[in-house]
C-alpha cells in the first residue's frame, strides 16, 4: 500500500468515523463508547502478525502481550457492550406486561 | 494484480468486509432500536478478520498466538461477564487500556526489529507507540480511580511543567528511533517507559467526577495509535477502524464534556473534578419532612409524574423497586417519565443503561432538552439519589461551583418529593436549594426502602 493511498483511506474514515456517530442520543452514549472500544479491537489481527513474524525472545515476549491484551481489548468490549444493549427494550415489547397485566 | 484465489486477496477481501460490518455497526449502535444488532454486526466482522488473518503468509509461532489469545479471551469474557452494571465505566476502561498497550507492543515489536522502514512509516510506528502506551497506563489508573482503589488525586507544584517535560523527553527518545539516529535497544526501552509514566502522571492529578470524558478521550487516541500501527503494518483493516473510532470517539468526547458542562481542556489541565468542601451560600428556610404514605396518595391521584434518578438510587440497588413503583402508577393511568441529566450515572448514557437493566422502556426516558419544559404541567416530581442536577443555584447563583451547568427544573413542579438519607450536603459539598423550597418535601430514608414503602402506600389505597 503506497502512503498516499493509506492517507485517502486515513482521510475518508476520519469523516465516516464522525458522520456515523453525529446524531446519537445521549441515552447510548456509555454503551456507544464500549461499542467503538470493541471496534478498535481490530488491533488484534496487527497483534498476532506482530507476534507471528517474531524472532527473538524479546520480540515473542512482547509480541505474546500484544496478543493476550488485544485479545482482551476485543473479547472484554464485545461482552460488555452486548450485555448492555441486550438490556434496551421499547414499551412496545416489553416482556412482563405491565399495564395489561391489571387482574 | 492478485490472483482471485490466492490467500492475500482473501484476507484483502475479508478485512474489507470485516471494515463496512464495522461501520454498519457502528451506526446501528447510533439508534436505540438497532444498537442491539449493531454490536452482533461488529462482532460477525471482528471474528472474520481473526480468523483470515491465520492465513497471512510468512506467520509463525502459532501455538504462542493461540495461548495469548485463549488467555487473554478467558480472562476478559470471565470479568466482563460478572461485572457489575454500575461498574460499567472502569471496564471500559480497562478494556480500552489494554487496546492501547497492543497496539504500543506492536510499535515496540516492530522497532527492535528494526530493519527497512522509510522515514514516514518510523514516525508512525513511534507516535502509535507513545499514544498506546500512554492510553494504557492512562486507563489502568482511571479504572483505578473508579474501582476505588486510588482514592486521591496527586497533585503537586509545577505538575504541568513536569509532564510536559515528560513528553519533551518521550518525543527526544522517539525522534532518535524514528530518525535512524541511534536506534539502540536501551534508546528504545527508555521511550516507552518516558511515554508510560507520562500516562500515569497525565492521569493522576484528574478528578474522579472528570474521569468519564478521560476514559473517553483514551478512546479516541487508542483508535488512534491502531490506525498508525496499521499503516506501519500495511493493514487496511486497522487504519480504517482505528481512524474511524479516532474521530468518532473524539467527537463523543466533545458531547459528553459538553453535556457535563466541562471543557477538555478545562478536564485535562485543572483539578475541578473533585472540588472539596466549597463554601457553601446561605439558604434560607426548613427542609420539611413528610410520610411515605402521603406520598403515596399523591402519586396514585396525580396525572403526571416525573421521576428524577441519581447516582444515589443505583448505589442503594432502588431501580427495581422503582420500576415496580412506576407499572403500579402506569396501571392506574399516572402518567410517568423519567428524567435523566447527562451525568446522573458516572458517564452520560450510564444511568439509561442502568434503568434498562431494572426494566424500565427506554422511550418513557427523557433527557434534560426533551423533558424541562415538562416539569411546570407536573404533579409529582420524585428525585431519588440525585441532589446537584436539580440544584437551583445553577441558575442563580454566580459564586457558586455548578453555576451554568444545566439542571432539571424540578423545582417548577407542583410538588417536589425527594428521598434522600440524610441532611448533608451532595456530592459536589453544595447546599440544595431545592430542599428548601415551599414545594419540596423530604422523605428520609434509604432508596430502596423508601421505593417499598411507596409501592405499599400506592398498593394500600388499591
Amino acid at each position: 500500500m503506497t502512503g498516499i493511498v493509506a492517507l485517502y483511506i486515513f482521510l475518508l474514515a476520519a469523516f465516516t468515523g464522525y458522520e456515523v456517530i453525529a446524531r446519537v442520543p445521549v441515552i447510548l452514549h456509555t454503551p456507544l463508547m464500549s461499542g467503538s472500544n470493541f471496534v478498535h479491537g481490530i488491533v488484534l489481527v496487527g497483534a498476532m502478525v506482530a507476534l507471528g513474524e517474531a524472532v527473538t525472545p524479546l520480540e515473542k515476549t512482547i509480541g505474546f502481550i500484544g496478543v493476550l491484551l488485544a485479545a482482551g481489548n476485543a473479547v472484554g468490549g464485545y461482552v460488555v457492550t452486548e450485555r448492555m444493549l441486550e438490556m434496551f427494550k421499547s414499551s412496545g415489547t416489553k416482556p412482563s406486561g405491565g399495564s395489561r397485566g391489571a387482574h | 494484480m492478485p490472483d482471485f484465489f490466492s490467500a492475500d486477496a482473501l484476507i484483502q477481501g475479508s478485512y474489507l468486509l470485516t471494515a463496512f460490518l464495522f461501520i454498519m455497526g457502528l451506526k446501528r449502535m447510533s439508534s436505540p432500536v438497532t444498537a442491539r444488532s449493531g454490536i452482533l454486526w461488529a462482532g460477525a466482522g471482528m471474528l472474520l478478520a481473526v480468523l483470515v488473518t491465520f492465513l497471512y503468509p510468512g506467520m509463525t509461532n502459532y501455538p504462542l498466538i493461540i495461548a495469548a489469545i485463549v488467555v487473554g479471551s478467558l480472562i476478559a469474557w470471565w470479568s466482563g461477564k460478572r461485572v457489575a452494571m454500575t461498574d460499567m465505566p472502569q471496564m471500559i476502561a480497562l478494556y480500552n487500556g489494554m487496546g492501547g498497550g497492543a497496539a504500543a507492543a506492536i510499535a515496540a515489536v516492530e522497532l527492535y526489529k528494526g530493519g527497512e522502514h522509510d522515514l514516514v512509516t518510523m514516525i508512525l510506528a513511534v507516535v502509535g507507540g507513545l499514544i498506546g502506551a500512554v492510553s494504557f497506563s492512562g486507563s489502568a489508573i482511571a479504572f483505578g480511580k473508579l474501582q476505588g482503589l486510588i482514592k486521591r488525586s496527586f497533585r503537586f507544584g509545577g505538575q504541568q511543567m513536569f509532564n510536559l517535560a515528560l513528553l519533551i523527553g518521550a518525543l527526544v527518545l522517539g525522534g532518535m528511533v524514528a530518525l535512524h539516529l541511534n536506534t539502540s535497544p536501551a534508546i528504545i526501552t527508555g521511550f516507552f517507559v518516558v511515554a508510560l509514566v507520562l500516562g500515569l502522571t497525565m492521569t493522576l492529578p484528574i478528578g474522579g467526577a472528570d474521569m468519564p470524558v478521560v476514559i473517553s478521550l483514551y478512546n479516541a487516541l487508542t483508535g488512534l495509535a491502531v490506525a498508525f500501527e496499521g499503516f506501519v503494518l500495511g493493514n487496511a483493516a486497522m487504519i480504517i477502524a482505528g481512524t474511524v473510532v479516532g474521530s468518532a470517539g473524539t467527537l463523543l468526547t466533545q458531547l459528553m464534556a459538553k453535556a457535563m458542562n466541562r471543557s477538555l481542556g478545562n478536564v485535562l489541565f485543572s483539578g475541578f473534578g473533585d472540588t472539596g468542601g466549597a463554601a457553601a451560600g446561605e439558604v434560607k428556610g426548613s427542609m420539611k419532612p413528610i410520610e411515605a404514605t402521603d406520598v403515596g396518595v399523591m402519586m396514585a391521584f396525580a396525572s403526571k409524574v416525573i421521576i428524577v434518578p441519581g447516582y444515589g438510587m443505583a448505589v442503594a440497588q432502588a431501580q427495581h423497586k422503582v420500576w415496580e413503583l412506576t407499572q403500579l402508577l402506569i396501571d392506574r393511568g399516572v402518567t410517568v417519565k423519567f428524567a435523566i441529566h447527562p451525568v446522573a450515572g458516572r458517564m452520560p448514557g450510564h444511568m439509561n443503561v442502568l434503568l434498562a437493566e431494572a426494566g424500565v422502556p427506554y422511550d418513557i426516558i427523557a433527557d434534560l432538552d426533551e423533558i424541562n419544559a415538562e416539569f411546570e404541567t407536573t404533579d409529582v416530581a420524585l428525585i431519588i439519589g440525585a441532589n446537584d442536577v436539580v440544584n437551583p443555584v445553577a441558575r442563580t447563583d454566580k459564586s457558586s461551583p455548578i453555576y451554568g451547568m444545566p439542571i432539571l427544573n424540578a423545582d417548577k413542579a407542583k410538588n417536589c418529593i425527594v428521598v434522600k438519607r440524610g441532611q448533608g450536603a451532595g456530592f459536589s459539598g453544595i447546599e440544595n436549594a431545592l430542599f428548601y423550597l415551599d414545594n419540596t418535601r423530604m422523605l428520609y430514608g434509604d432508596g430502596q426502602k423508601a421505593a417499598a414503602e411507596l409501592i405499599s402506600a400506592v398498593k394500600a389505597i388499591g
